[in-house]
């Protein structure tokens, strides 16, 4: 039970904005889990709340199977990262990773040691005298995670850890933070609007939107077998193909998809398709669909091919170039599409609906280009 | 030719600039430097002689200590509930708070002989609060009590604010950190956010120095002025010319002009580093 975290119905709402509703999940110990979802879905509020940086409205907070819902930000003793490090800008690398030792009056050779390993650990220790405004990003990032893990604490909870870094450095400190996590096995919970670093990154990923959670499962799970069609659409990219079910299959025009199990016959639905699950051959198969190649857009060692549906439907198709050589624009051919995620149609609309304005005071500032990773593809927002 | 035109626009710059810098030295020149230079020329007139009588007068000195204890206790009090106020005014959120961050500006606003005669109405002879001080055997009025009163509350605004944008500035990151790690809320404050706010409140607490050093009006009005009594510095400069003793005037005022030099040299070195602190 030592360092597991347990979140159950946590509710809170800043004046009439409602940013966490109902909000349950556990991380086993020894574990990391990611909170994914885009901004203003309340990912952070969470955080915060376990943290005690926040007081939920209800609901309840328990850290190896201790309760803290009540209990003070000091007293519950979890290590935090922030996103924008927070590191105390008066004091140097050595005096900010001592900080929460030297408050809690730990011994001062003691300290020295501690200190000592972690700038070690975190491999600081040259710049142990300087202060955080000569450090660079990366490196404030890892200082500020020393901090946070001095004082030993049961749980290591991280804001947007990476969300202030360019991208070379976030994927070098992922990979640290993951080598990091392997050697020191504490339990990590951190949130992020990046799906690869979710997956990446976490045993478990809780994918919230609108203060709820979507889905709950590993990393496979969640990108393979997704609950709703949000997960669908903001897990990955995905091809969304709207048809009507007839006899547990989704159909376009002449052509059809399994997968429409329990989506009564005449309904409308929506299939969510993988670009690299989308098969092109030249002969036409069981359950294969002609399609028109209008554009061709060759990335090193795949390609992205722009195609259309006998019904108009735009669909695009990420490829190992080996694949298909030959096929170029103007070509008429036939697609397999595999393992599409159907939802009925009323369900989608429930999931766009509520799309709004993004919370005010929750991921203030994070960069929306990771949710236009791939935007031109999923667009998943049936109008 | 056009080389010509070239070389006639960069001098008219030239000269325009040179103006400029004439007009803004002359100014303060004329208005700070000259006043100065006077001070220090009949001060200094018949040499160091009358400095040392000056000095040694019982009602001078009882005047400086006076005008020393009411700029100590003045700036103590503004010190601790500037800082207070500053923080409630950047961390709390409550209703006619926009009022109060409005009214902490009020005396920059009011004149200071104004601020004398709301003293003189509160705590003189039938005032509202004087039977209560009576009765306990308080002098407010014509004694110390009302003239540090007065001073600190024409000095109210500077510590506030200089301080309110240093928090601002700072935000509330480093304070939560603080609080992960196991701060309570008196370490967060003293070594947190008291480290990272010291220029600005040097600054505001220089400010608030000099001015009590400086007052006159309110000081005036609620004093008396009884000689060796309630006879800050500023009130015997005043007491000086009316009894034709300029010289020891002009001492008096020379050694609080220096003193306000030394302030505003720390002033300058502070406003520097705090302008540095925020970045």
């Amino acid at each position: 039970m030592a360092g597991s975290i347990d979140v159950r119905g946590l509710t809170k709402s800043f004046g009439t904005f409602q940013a966490v509703q109902d909000v349950s999940f556990s991380a086993a110990e020894g574990t990391i889990t990611a909170l994914l979802g885009p901004s203003g879905s309340g990912k952070s509020t969470v955080l915060r709340m376990i943290a005690g940086l926040e007081q939920p409205d209800s609901g309840s907070v328990w850290v190896s199977g201790e309760e803290l819902t009540d209990a003070s930000v000091q007293d519950r003793r979890l290590g935090f990262v922030f996103q924008h490090y927070a590191l105390f800008r008066h004091m140097t690398v050595r005096r900010n990773v001592a900080f929460g030792l030297s408050v809690r009056r730990v011994d001062k050779s003691a300290q020295r040691e501690r200190v000592d390993e972690l700038l070690e650990l975190v491999g600081l220790a040259p710049f142990a005298h300087r202060y955080p405004d000569q450090l660079s990003g990366g490196q404030r990032q890892r200082v500020a995670l020393a901090r946070a893990l001095a004082p030993r604490p049961q749980v290591l909870l991280l804001d947007e850890p990476f969300g202030a870094l360019d991208a070379r450095v976030r994927q070098e400190l992922r990979d640290w933070l993951d080598d990091l996590h392997r050697e020191l096995g504490v339990t990590s919970l951190f949130v992020t609007h990046d799906q690869e670093e979710a997956l990446e990154l976490a045993n478990e990923v809780v994918v919230m939107n609108h203060g709820k959670v979507e889905q709950v499962g590993e990393a496979d799970q969640i990108y393979n077998q997704p609950a709703t069609p949000f997960v669908a659409a903001f897990v990955g990219s995905s091809n969304v193909l709207r048809g009507t079910v007839w006899e547990r299959h989704v159909h376009f025009g002449r052509s059809a998809v399994a997968g429409a199990h329990s989506i009564p016959d005449g309904r409308e639905a929506v299939a969510y398709i993988r670009p690299h699950d989308i098969e092109i051959t030249t002969a036409p198969g069981e359950m294969s669909f002609p399609i028109a190649v209008e554009r061709r857009t060759d990335m090193g060692w795949m390609a992205k091919l722009h195609l259309r549906l006998e019904d108009g439907q735009p669909l695009v198709a990420q490829l190992p170039n080996e694949e298909i050589q030959g096929v170029g624009p103007g070509q008429r051919l036939h697609a397999n599409l595999r393992n599409p995620k159907v939802f009925s149609d009323d369900r989608v609309h429930t999931a766009s609906a509520a799309d709004g304005e993004p919370a005010p005071g929750d991921d203030r500032d994070e960069d929306a280009d990771d949710q236009a990773e791939g935007s031109e593809l999923a667009s998943a927002r049936p109008a | 030719m056009s080389a010509q035109i070239q070389t006639n626009n960069a001098r008219r710059g030239r000269v325009q600039r040179t103006l400029m810098v004439a007009v803004a030295l002359s100014y303060v020149a004329v208005l700070l430097l000259a006043p100065l230079a006077g001070i220090t020329y009949y001060g200094l007139k018949s040499g160091l002689g009358p400095i040392g009588d000056t000095f040694r007068q019982s009602d001078i000195q009882h005047a400086f200590y006076l005008t020393f204890v009411i700029m100590l206790v003045t700036v103590a009090v503004n010190t601790v509930f500037g800082v207070i106020v500053a923080l409630v005014l950047t961390r709390d959120h409550f209703p006619g708070k926009r009022l109060v961050s409005a009214l902490v500006d009020l005396p920059l606003a009011v004149s200071p002989v104004i601020v004398g005669l709301m003293a003189v109405l509160l705590f003189g002879r039938g005032g509202w609060f004087e039977s209560f001080f009576a009765a306990q055997g308080i002098q407010v009025i014509f004694a110390l009590p009302s003239m540090i009163l007065v001073t600190i509350f024409i000095s109210i605004p500077f510590v506030i604010r200089e301080v309110v944008p240093v928090l601002e500035e700072l935000g509330t990151e480093e304070e939560q950190a603080a609080w992960t790690l196991g701060a309570s809320k008196l370490q967060t404050f003293f070594r947190v956010t008291l480290p990272n706010i010291r220029w600005g409140l040097l600054y505001g607490i220089a400010l608030s120095a000099a001015r009590a050093i400086g007052e006159v009006g309110a000081v005036l009005i609620v004093s008396g002025s009884i000689q060796g009594q309630t006879e800050t510095a500023t009130l015997y400069i005043l007491r000086a010319f009316d009894q034709y003793q300029e010289q020891q005037g002009y001492i008096v005022a020379l050694t609080l002009a220096l003193f306000s030099i030394v302030l505003l040299i720390g002033i300058e070195t502070f406003k520097r580093k705090s302008t540095r602190e925020v970045r």
